[in-house]
């Protein structure tokens, strides 16, 4: 048994140490929130915080994250960053399929929370690792402009 | 922008309400989906004693929640809230009451009346086909409501009005809201005749309404296939063949099977491949295992053939005549003072959205239950039933968000959910499994893009003029071999849409075609065939446009004098871009039109080069003929989209074969657009549209011809060979 600090909770799952953390996460403690695209960090579908670190969980193993808070997309709305994320990608409308939007949110909050003004660059920088194939790109970088101005 | 409507689907924070929605399913109650809880909650009470239910399409519950009943599958094209919002106009409903789920499988009720017999979705039709069925849908729920409050308070139908879902009769003083007249209008006829709303009338309809998925999926509650979980239900993943036409030869699983966690491991057969299914507790379990398990292949049968011998036998082929598609005088008497030519190569492309594929089902005492973002329902009730000897109606279907799709999930031989009905069938315990494929899995999985190429030649006369254009195209057939294919045709006309319909006015024209067979198989991806006509007429264009020293859109205005509708969307593009003024030195425009599903768009594109072989496309300005525009601002998502999805398949994407076997596997090696090369989009609509005609696909094809004549212009470098990667060029 191991014990994960997730979204505040301290969870206990059978999984072997080896697990990544989206399996550990999705399969064993039933938060499907978070979600599978590549399996090689390729995408960015997975992206949870860890230490408040957008971090992609399809290669974390479980024998990793012991002791670490991870905070997914289902209790991303308790930072108030997180927060306004979700609240802007509702008023822009960014989801099309949506499958991608959990890691986008995620990887978007990490951002905000270490930036309040993030330039265009910086918006490069932080979101180009996570992939829609639905190419919802140009209202996630409305949404995180119109987040940053809530948290202003 | 309006993003009031739809806050009542609050369900941030309430995933547990989205689980016990699909438990109850499991036990056999129907699977409510789409937006979330509130949609659980409403399927979980079952049917509600007042409800008033006038055909398949919506029900008025006595909480006055007016539930749309969507025959087409949201796979992120926005068709929820399009049904919704022609149900709702009609109906004068309470968008905040209105809540949207996913129809069964039954083509008795849900046919799509662009598909003939079959229900699914597709050909950019949701909301041409809709238009007028969703829309008496409503109107005849309303007749019905307003039809009770007559009787109820004895006063004239004809004197009552209806706005957001509160009937209404000023001189008596008397209002009622939807759910408290329901129970009595659903003991009234259902009306045959009923009146539609004039335009001025609209409410909603040429609104932006809030998508009605908006929260569910920036919440992680929306629910995918990937995410059903049902008591005793099993993961299974696949070892499916190396090469295309391999067969199973002989397996070891002893290894595999002794591990914990370990169901079976089963050997499956469809009608499209054949191969093994490693069942265990979880996916890390069933993929770990799998690596345990020896395989060997039959392979005397499979492709062994590589991507340069393809095209190598495509262009061998396009230098003899091919089957006539087209003919307008003769290309042979055009008297061409001299020509020019160009050869065209576009890859197969895998669909990559972002859900792999996945299906989940269970064979029941009566039959087969399948849970999975279908979008073909028919054909997976055909295909599903046929595998089981069971009838289509013993095949039930619930119907989920699709994780992406671009053509793949409506797949003609049901590959994905036949394999899941097949994994089921082979275990034999009745208990549900799920059928993951990983990322490898669904990019070595098959059903491309076709590869295609594409040869041009243009007769000029004299001053420059077209006098003939022969087109000539190879390429594999994307229906050939499958119920859908027209009978006698001689030609798959997927192959020449774009193609035999070249909108310009040139008097000779001649388009032939070879088609060429494969075990490799294809399928429609975003756009279909216009994925590679138009970008090979656009661009050839483009090529003509040097030669003869014209301008690339005065040469396209010149050649579409009886073409209305391409002539309004580019100019609309044109002026918008500013099309002629003045750009500093590095940066070009390029223009393109095309037209698919009923509608036709012009993309400018403004490039820059940013270093020698690097180009960013700053801004893409859109004219748009979607007839009229149903939602403003999901017609431009869609039209976004397709810009991206375009652009990235013509920048990077390619599927390659070495030796029969795919060389990509993942999004390391099969590159797509990201969001530092995602450019500007401005999207603007020709007005006075009376319906909807297709928008989640026809902004696609324009992008890359765009871009490519952008770059042509910039640098005299012609990109004929896709994607631009093969020419040394990127877009960043």
């Amino acid at each position: 048994m191991t014990t994960l600090d997730v979204n505040g909770k301290q969870l206990e799952t059978d999984a072997s140490p080896d697990t990544p953390l989206l399996w550990v996460l999705r399969d064993s403690l039933n938060l499907t929130g978070t979600k599978f695209g590549c399996g090689m960090a390729q995408c960015g579908a997975c992206t949870v915080h860890a230490e408040g670190v957008a971090t992609r969980s399809c290669v974390l193993p479980l024998s990793a994250v012991e002791g670490k808070k991870i905070t997914t997309i289902e209790n991303v709305s308790a930072d108030a960053a997180g927060k306004a994320v979700q609240d802007a990608w509702i008023a822009e409308n960014v989801a099309q399929c949506g499958y991608c939007q959990s890691g986008q949110i995620m990887s978007a909050t990490a951002l905000l929370a270490k930036n309040k003004a993030p330039t265009d660059a910086d918006i490069d920088a932080a979101m180009s690792g996570n992939i829609c194939r639905c190419a919802t790109y140009v209202r996630i970088r409305a949404a995180i402009k119109r987040a940053a101005a809530t948290l202003a | 922008m309006n993003n009031k409507p739809f806050e009542i689907l609050n369900v941030s924070d309430q995933p547990a309400v989205t689980r016990r929605g699909v438990l109850k399913a499991g036990a056999g109650l129907s699977l409510a989906i789409a937006a979330g809880p509130m949609l659980s909650a409403c399927a979980d009470k079952g049917p509600v004693a007042g409800t008033l239910a006038p055909g398949p399409f919506l029900r008025i519950g006595n909480d006055d929640i007016v539930t749309v009943i969507s025959r087409n599958s949201e796979i992120g094209q926005g068709t929820f809230t399009g049904i919704a919002t022609l149900i709702a106009e009609e109906l004068d409903a309470d968008w905040t009451k209105v809540v949207v789920e996913a129809a069964p499988a039954d083509p008795s009720k849900y046919a799509n009346p662009g598909f003939g017999p079959m229900q699914g979705t597709g050909g950019s039709n949701a909301m041409a086909s809709s238009w007028d069925q969703m829309r008496q849908a409503g109107a005849v729920a309303r007749a019905m409501l307003v039809g009770a409050a007559a009787e109820q308070w004895g006063v004239p139908a004809s004197e009552i009005t209806v706005s957001a879902g509160v009937v209404s009769h000023a001189g008596k003083n008397k209002s009622a809201r939807f759910g408290e007249l329901a129970g009595r209008a659903a003991k009234r006829a259902v009306p045959k005749d009923v009146a539609l709303k004039k335009p001025e009338q609209y409410v909603l309809i040429g609104k932006d309404a809030a998508r009605v998925d908006a929260r569910a999926k920036s919440t992680g509650t929306a629910l995918y296939t990937q995410d059903v979980k049902l008591p005793d239900m099993q993961v299974a993943l696949v070892i499916a063949p190396p090469r295309f036409g391999a067969t199973l030869k002989s397996f070891d699983a002893a290894a595999a099977k002794a591990m914990a966690g370990v169901a079976d491991v089963v050997q499956f057969k469809h009608s499209v491949r054949d191969g093994l299914a490693v069942i265990a507790k979880d996916y890390w379990t069933a993929k770990k295992a799998r690596e345990a398990v020896k395989v060997e292949w039959d392979e005397s049968k499979a492709y062994t053939q590589g991507t340069d011998q393809l095209f190598a036998e495509y262009k061998a082929l396009a230098a003899k005549p091919g089957v006539e598609a087209k003919k307008i005088g003769d290309v042979s008497r055009a008297g061409a003072a001299r020509f020019v030519e160009a050869t065209y190569e576009f890859p197969y492309l895998s669909h990559a959205a972002m859900e792999p594929l996945n299906c989940v089902a269970q064979i029941t005492k009566d039959g087969c239950e399948i849970w999975t973002g279908a979008q073909l329902q028919t054909m997976d009730q055909m295909l599903s039933a046929a595998l089981l000897g069971i009838k289509p109606e013993q095949v039930r279907i619930n119907t989920l968000f699709a994780g992406g799709s671009f053509g793949r999930r409506s797949n003609p031989q049901s590959d994905f959910v036949q394999e899941a009905v097949s994994i089921a069938k082979a275990w034999g315990t009745g208990k549900p499994v799920k059928l993951v494929w990983s990322r490898e899995d669904d990019m070595h999985g098959g059903f491309y893009r076709p590869a295609f190429l594409h040869a041009l030649k243009a007769g000029l006369d004299a001053k420059g003029n077209i006098v003939s254009w022969e087109h000539r195209i190879v390429g594999q057939s994307i229906l050939e071999g499958t119920p859908l294919m027209p009978p006698g045709a001689p030609i798959d006309p997927l192959s020449i849409e774009g193609s035999a319909n070249l909108p310009y006015d040139v008097p000779n024209l001649q388009v032939d075609v070879h088609t060429t067979k494969s075990p490799v198989t294809v399928q429609w991806w975003r756009s279909v065939g216009s994925t590679h006509s138009a970008y090979a007429t656009e661009n050839f264009l483009d090529e003509i446009a040097r030669a003869t020293g014209k301008d690339a859109l005065e040469l396209r205005r010149s050649l579409l004098a009886k073409q209305p509708r391409h002539l309004a969307v580019l100019n609309l593009a044109a002026e918008k871009a500013g099309w002629g003024s003045p750009l500093p030195a590095g940066k070009s425009r390029g223009i393109a039109v095309h037209e698919c599903f009923g509608s036709v768009v012009a993309e400018v594109a403004e490039v820059s080069q940013v270093a020698p072989g690097k180009f960013k496309v700053d801004r893409v300005v859109c004219g748009v003929d979607c007839g009229l525009v149903l939602n403003p601002n999901i017609v431009a998502m869609q039209v976004e989209s397709s810009i991206g999805l375009g652009l990235g398949a013509v920048m990077s994407g390619q599927i390659t074969l070495k030796d029969g076997k795919v060389e990509q596997s993942n999004f390391h090696d099969y590159t797509v657009m990201r969001l530092n090369q995602m450019p500007k989009v401005d999207v603007h609509f020709v007005p006075g549209g009376q319906k909807p005609t297709g928008i989640g696909e026809p902004g696609l094809p324009p992008v890359g011809p765009a871009v490519a004549g952008a770059i042509l212009k910039l640098t005299g470098k012609s990109l004929h060979n896709l994607p631009f990667t093969r020419s040394g060029i990127s877009i960043v």
